[in-house]
């Protein structure tokens, strides 16, 4: 058993463990702090910059900023939800989201976020990018267009499948995920069990013919806000 | 190339097929085969036992490797914004000319390929350029038709008649024109240096005396960052690993930056020394100085002070006959990356990586270069470092201010008649330092480069020192007549250009203050936009995930801070109600070339706006 870590968010006292990150112990607490890049039983990451938060009122991503005892954490706030909306903004307008005829709609945790901070239109001008669509795989399609550079994929199939499929290619703006084939995904070793085929918080890496099984209305976002799980206490239990 | 593949077999097999220096691979391929093509990847991932698209990472992330051939002459010309205001726009329209060609495209002959690189540490000597590892400085329009007409028919930089450079710049390991402008010596960094007798003061002390002596002179990092180096060596001396490592950061990438060129060339030994005494004191037996692929010309030399110093026996093993103190020193070279003088970024580039910033915490200290304790200073830190060993700390603090000892060196560029580097004591003010440098009408001074801040006259009596106006070097002097937002808008290409895409505020953000300052460039700016800027700026500042991105909008909100009128006085405010932002014929600019006609409405003809 670690060693306890007690601090507060947004007053309220959290108990942590030593090692664990403020977003970890904060869901541990029902407590949700918005990420995107995160994900249970990945290493962290820190690049969507979603779950920025105050730490003694420095910024720190609370996915890669390991709790401390005393920390004075400031989440809830209207500047960081003004700062998190940007930043999501950031995401929509640097690619091509076109929610409304995407099969992700309702799965996808961006347009969760846009809706949860109750973004209903963009500051920033889009940038309409060019991107491409990787169809060579059988089973699963890599469509850039989508992604959002989180690396889920990436560390997905390095930790959890042990295989090397994905990394990012390419500096700055022309950062994008490269496959391991000159060929593209249909030249990988990428099956459609492997994790980092779900590990997609967009729809960016989806399986083929099963995008509409589950029908628009009935999916995971569409009844209730993304956070609702970790609020509700599901992610302390599970 | 057809010999892409052999050529990476043998490379690798060079370097005992080790990923870990899949930098110097991906350098040595590029340089012998002209590019690093789809095959080499096949070829070095094989090799080394890696993934293939982990090897495409490493080789798309730097600007100095390239997936298709490029010309037997690659020439670089600086964009810097120094360079644009000393004339590149001549050397550019000259290049065009003699060549046929555009910039990024290469000669049908496959001779030469024209791109354009930030600054190369040139500044003092602008408009300048690289023709693959070769400068040439104050370039003329004279002299592009020169070196094109020689290499053309000589094929053969060895036959490029360029005048050498002062000091040791024309040592023959050297042989190049840069010159040094030393303009002024302080008692650190260009005093006089007897190889050996820092380091053998250093020997005759416990290691901890020298952490002690170096926290007692208040030595702070001189790239910028002005960390305490005693405690920066205390940390990592009593951080646990199996090996720990000594990394000089010589990648000096901050546009307007260029002393630790003139300390790499006229004082390497002391910063080998440095280095030396370091890893002494926090007992590492390895030191690693990361050069920036621009200074490539003087690997050579550099590696020549290194045979010396070895077989002066202040290199290898029982240094100065210390028993069982051993340390060596590797050059890594760069490929083209500003972001890899961020010291995390730079440990990744040395481990053969794409240049990307690492988490911290932990902090190199903890887990630094192969995720081993790991001490990171800069050129000049280490410099300093060995003469407070050698001199003492009293020496040292009575140098400089309270809170900054010592001296600083700088590195003076723009509109002054004595542009060059001056290492003058940490306290003097800009306007001294304007004096000392001969420039006069000047309205804006940008100290720390493009990530450092645009200060106007009313701040000419500050100091530089940690406290006031901290600098990592770099001295950016703007006369009369200079468009100051233009400047930052050439800052802001600068960053869009080298964000290494990590994170979303640096990779996306950077692109939208560009693009929003961009319109009080061409007077489509509203009021609105202030606004804009400054919040946007502000996201930036404030989620990035390093240095280079929350410093990456201080061009913007510096100039907003200190230079609001020139900000307002371009804001449109003709009483339209229609957005000064849209122009209708760029926007059916792609429709109309889908369709193939123009616009009825909106055409050039019609419109008779030119485009």
């Amino acid at each position: 058993m670690s060693a306890k870590v007690a601090f507060t968010i947004d007053g309220k006292t959290v108990q942590g463990e030593q090692g664990q990150t403020i977003l970890q112990a904060a869901a541990l607490a029902s407590i949700y702090i918005p990420h995107l890049c995160a994900m249970k039983g990945l290493s962290p990451w820190g690049s969507c910059r979603v779950c920025t938060v105050l730490v003694n009122g420095r910024p720190q991503a609370a996915c890669t900023t390991p709790v401390a005892e005393g920390a004075v954490v400031e989440n809830d706030t209207a500047e960081l939800k003004d700062l998190r909306s940007s930043l999501v903004e950031m995401l929509f307008v640097e690619g091509n989201h076109y929610c409304m005829f995407c099969e992700k709609s309702g799965n996808c945790e961006l347009q969760a976020m846009a809706y949860r901070l109750g973004i209903l239109a963009m500051r920033h001008p889009y940038m309409f990018p060019v991107r491409t669509l990787d169809a060579s795989h059988p089973d699963v399609m890599v469509e850039l267009n989508r992604c959002i550079l989180c690396a889920r994929c990436i560390r997905a199939s390095q930790e959890l499948d042990g295989k090397h499929v994905f990394d990012f290619v390419g500096r700055g703006s022309h950062r994008h995920i490269g496959v391991n084939a000159a060929t593209g995904a249909g030249g990988t070793n990428l099956k459609v069990t492997d994790k980092a085929a779900e590990a997609c918080p967009v729809g960016s890496i989806v399986k083929k013919r099963v995008g509409f099984a589950v029908p628009i209305g009935q999916r995971l976002y569409d009844s209730k806000p993304i956070g609702s799980a970790i609020e509700s206490g599901r992610a302390a239990k599970g | 190339m057809t010999d892409n593949a052999s050529v990476s077999r043998q490379i690798c097999g060079n370097f005992a097929n080790d990923k870990g220096r899949l930098m110097d691979i991906l350098l040595g391929v590029q340089a012998q085969a002209g590019c690093v093509a789809p095959e080499a990847l096949d070829e070095i991932a094989k090799s080394l036992s890696m993934s293939r698209v982990e090897v495409e990472s490493a080789a798309t992330f730097y600007a100095f490797f390239s997936g298709a051939p490029r010309g037997r002459f690659v020439i670089r010309l600086c964009n810097d914004i120094i360079d644009q205001l000393h004339g590149m726009d001549r050397i550019v329209a000259a290049f065009r000319a003699e060549l046929g060609i555009e910039f990024g495209q290469t000669t049908p002959d496959g001779l030469f390929s024209l791109e354009y690189t930030p600054c190369i540490g040139m500044s003092d000597q602008a408009p300048a350029l690289l023709i693959n590892s070769t400068v040439v400085t104050k370039v003329s329009t004279d002299m592009v038709h020169e070196i094109v007409q020689t290499l053309r028919v000589s094929k053969n930089l060895e036959q490029l008649k360029l005048t050498l450079g002062d000091g040791n710049n024309s040592h023959p390991l050297v042989r190049s024109m840069v010159n040094n402008n030393l303009r002024e010596r302080g008692a650190v960094v260009f005093a006089p240096y007897t190889p050996g007798v820092a380091l053998q003061r250093a020997l005759s002390e416990q290691p901890v005396e020298l952490i002690r002596i170096v926290k007692a002179s208040r030595l702070r990092g001189r790239g910028g960052a002005g960390f305490p180096t005693g405690m920066k060596w205390e940390f990592t001396r009593a951080a646990a690993g199996e090996r720990k490592f000594i990394v000089c950061n010589a990648d000096e990438g901050e546009p307007g930056t260029f002393k630790d060129r003139v300390i790499l060339t006229e004082a390497p030994g002391l910063m080998f020394e440095g280095m030396t005494i370091a890893g002494y004191a926090i007992g590492a037996s390895e030191g690693i100085v990361y050069l920036r692929g621009e200074y490539a010309y003087l690997l050579p030399y550099l590696e020549d002070v290194l045979a010396k110093r070895r077989a002066a026996g202040l290199l290898g093993r029982d240094i100065l006959g210390k028993s069982g103190f051993k340390f060596d020193i590797r050059i890594q070279l760069g490929a083209g990356a500003y972001v890899c003088g961020e010291e995390t970024a730079l440990l990744s580039s040395c481990e053969g990586k794409a240049g990307n910033p690492k988490t911290r915490p932990p902090f190199p200290a903890q887990k630094g270069y192969l995720d081993m304790p790991t001490v990171i200073n800069n050129v000049e830190t280490h410099c300093a470092a060995a003469r407070i060993v050698e001199n003492g700390p009293t020496w040292f603090t009575s140098m400089g201010t309270k809170s900054s000892s010592g001296t600083k060196v700088f590195s003076v560029s723009g509109d002054c008649s004595r542009p060059g580097v001056y290492e003058i004591p940490f306290g003097i003010t800009v306007e001294e330092l304007l004096t000392h440098v001969g420039a006069s009408d000047t309205i804006a001074v940008q100290v720390g480069g493009a990530s450092g801040r645009m200060i106007g006259p009313s701040e000419f009596n500050r100091p530089f020192c940690f406290d006031h106006l901290a600098t990592g070097g770099s001295v950016m002097v703007f006369g009369k007549g200079r468009d100051l937002l233009a400047i930052s808008h050439a800052f802001m290409d600068f960053f869009v250009e080298e964000s290494c895409g990590y994170c979303t505020p640096c990779r996306a953000g950077t692109r939208l203050l560009q693009e929003r300052l961009g319109r009080f460039l061409t007077g489509q700016a509203e009021s609105a936009d202030l606004d804009y800027l400054e919040k946007t700026g502000k996201t930036v500042k404030t989620a990035s995930r390093c240095g280079l991105g929350q410093t990456a909008a201080n061009p913007i909100l510096g100039t907003l801070q200190s230079f609001r009128p020139e900000y307002e006085r371009r804001i449109k405010t003709n009483g339209s109600v229609f957005l000064p932002s849209f122009d209708p014929r760029k926007a059916v600019a792609v429709a109309s070339s889908i369709a193939g006609r123009e616009s009825e409405q909106f055409g050039t003809q019609k419109g008779g706006v030119k485009q």
